[in-house]
């Protein structure tokens, strides 16, 4: 069985595994654009700060791509596929041919028309080498002044990425708070005021136009659209992201997709859409993997879910926030969101203890119309599930 | 491998188990130094529930979500045990906001932590497991 992955980020690295789990013997072909060994994304911030470096960035061992006995063609792009014929066609000229296709192609940012623009030099923040380049510039500019577009979750790690080599950061966004897809008003007030005392001015509500700033260096952190482009080109469907059902199939023929180019219906939210978050990126391609390799898996359950810092402050999110707002009385900001008897979403900033439990409680749909929401807000265990699930997790045999 | 496991009936509310976690956790060799008027971190919790109480600590699951979620590659499990490498951990707490049982938590050094089954801390062995008066907690 011949394998071919496009991409090599998260959502290839959990192919890779999800195949191996299944197929000891198939060989695997990694296509990734970049020339580097895997690595976490979202971890470009900290490297910047100091906080890890470039060889602590590696998401998997350096032996990873030798002991799962992939072939890494690093730099180079999947210029097509052929569903037809079976086969991807490389930018370096080679065409590979493949049993299952996994398509991992990630998201690209996203540049919105803004005026002016055209006339600036200005950055992204997605990519290792996006990283380098803004670390590059920021050396040839003493105390230099820099232009944020984006208050979202890219905008402010690039913020406090960076804060510490440069003289000042404005950060402006049409939205009327910080982080507008995972805080509400209240809990983005307290993020914000947390970030101006780190200096950080903020221009909200306000339309971006680099004209009307004085600035040396220029960000453009407006969130990021899937890479949808090849599946497209092949067949198939296609919508903001590459359609999968939960077995990480697209519609095309021995086609897969992982990761933040899909798009997908969740159970939990009983919506079809592309949420991009690194564990979904994982668990996608590594069921893609499973199945690919003729095992069995499906993940069905995706939801929006965020854990985030900002200089020392800590905001753990999941779900939508509907429903009736109930904060604990013990916490700076602990929020959960009930209706109908079920959790649907929690915003905690701080103490975040034991959230995952939270999270698994929106994703499980349990009924907790019999449970005190104020106790419930304050803390949660695992009271809270049937009692034949606890006896199952927690009890041994008898 | 084995496993930690509760029996509920048992166990007493007494919480040593927590304060056994933290101690063997600490790095200090002095009980006192480690734990006196010092916020504790357990890796292990005793939750109470009306007449109920039972502890819970990392269930080292197969399909651990902690480990698909973490976004440094921290977290693996090896030899059946789930580990977070601090050395990689950036301490952006997905895995506290994935564990389905609580199970993990910040630790004092910004890092996440979580139960490592005492493999390389001061105890060498569970122990919570070898110090619960009653035996509520075991190893099998």
């Amino acid at each position: 069985m011949d394998y071919v992955i496009i991409g090599n980020s998260i959502a290839a690295a959990g192919c890779i595994e999800g195949i191996r789990r299944a197929d000891q013997n198939g060989k695997i072909t990694v296509v990734g654009a970049e020339p580097y060994h895997v690595y976490g994304r979202p971890l470009i911030s900290y490297l910047l700060e100091g906080k890890t470096d470039l060889e602590r960035i590696k998401y998997r061992p350096a032996d990873f791509y030798e002991k799962n006995c992939c072939t890494l063609v690093k730099g180079e792009r999947a210029l097509k596929i052929d569903a037809q014929k079976k086969r991807v066609t490389l930018s370096g000229g080679a065409v590979l041919p493949y049993d299952r296709l996994a398509i991992a192609t990630g998201s690209r940012p996203f540049v919105p028309r803004i005026p002016n623009l055209e006339k600036y030099e200005y950055h992204t923040f997605m990519t290792l080498d996006d990283a380098l380049k803004l670390q590059e510039k920021i050396k040839t500019v003493p105390n230099a002044r820099v232009l944020i577009f984006g208050a979202g979750l890219i905008g402010l790690k690039c913020a406090e990425a960076i804060h510490k080599s440069v003289g000042e950061i404005t950060v402006a966004d049409m939205a009327d708070r910080v982080l507008p897809s995972i805080l509400d008003h209240d809990g983005a007030e307290i993020i914000k005021k947390h970030l101006e005392g780190y200096g950080l001015k903020f221009l909200l509500s306000t339309a971006a136009n680099p004209d009307s700033f004085d600035f040396d260096i220029l960000c453009v952190c407006t969130g990021v659209v899937p890479e949808t482009e090849l599946a497209k080109e092949c067949g198939a469907e296609v919508g903001r992201g590459i359609f999968v059902d939960g077995k990480s199939k697209t519609t095309v023929k021995d086609i897969y997709a992982a990761g933040d180019c899909t798009e997908s219906y969740s159970e939990v939210t009983g919506k079809r859409a592309a949420i991009p978050i690194l564990p979904n990126a994982y668990i996608q391609g590594e069921t893609a993997g499973i199945n690919m390799a003729g095992g069995i898996a499906s993940f069905d359950s995706a939801l929006p879910m965020n854990a985030i810092g900002f200089f020392g402050k800590h905001i753990l999110t999941a779900g939508v926030y509907e429903g009736e707002a109930v904060r604990a009385k013990s916490s700076e900001y602990r929020k959960i969101f009930v209706k109908d008897g079920k959790l649907k979403g929690f915003i905690f900033i701080d103490d975040f203890k034991r959230a995952g439990i939270y999270t698994a409680l929106i994703r499980d749909g349990g009924d907790i119309s019999g449970v005190d929401i104020d106790g419930l807000a304050e803390n949660a265990g695992l009271n809270l599930f049937p009692k034949n699930f606890r006896d199952e997790v927690l009890r041994a045999k008898n | 491998m084995k496993k930690i496991y509760v029996q509920e009936e048992w166990c007493l509310k007494c919480r040593l188990c927590e304060y056994i976690c933290a101690y063997a956790n600490s790095g200090f060799e002095d009980i006192a130094a480690a734990l006196k008027d010092k916020p504790i971190r357990p890796r292990i919790t005793v939750e109470e529930s009306g007449k109920i109480s039972y502890a819970v600590s990392c269930r080292h699951c197969d399909e651990p979500s902690c480990v698909k979620g973490c976004i440094a590659g921290a977290i693996s499990k090896v030899d059946g045990i789930v580990k977070i490498d601090k050395n990689k951990c950036v301490g952006c707490f997905t895995c506290v906001l994935s564990c389905p049982y609580g199970a993990v938590a910040a630790g004092p050094d910004g890092a996440a932590m979580k139960c490592e089954l005492c493999v390389e801390n001061s105890g060498g062995s569970p122990m919570c497991v070898k110090y619960c008066p009653n035996r509520a907690i075991i190893l099998e």
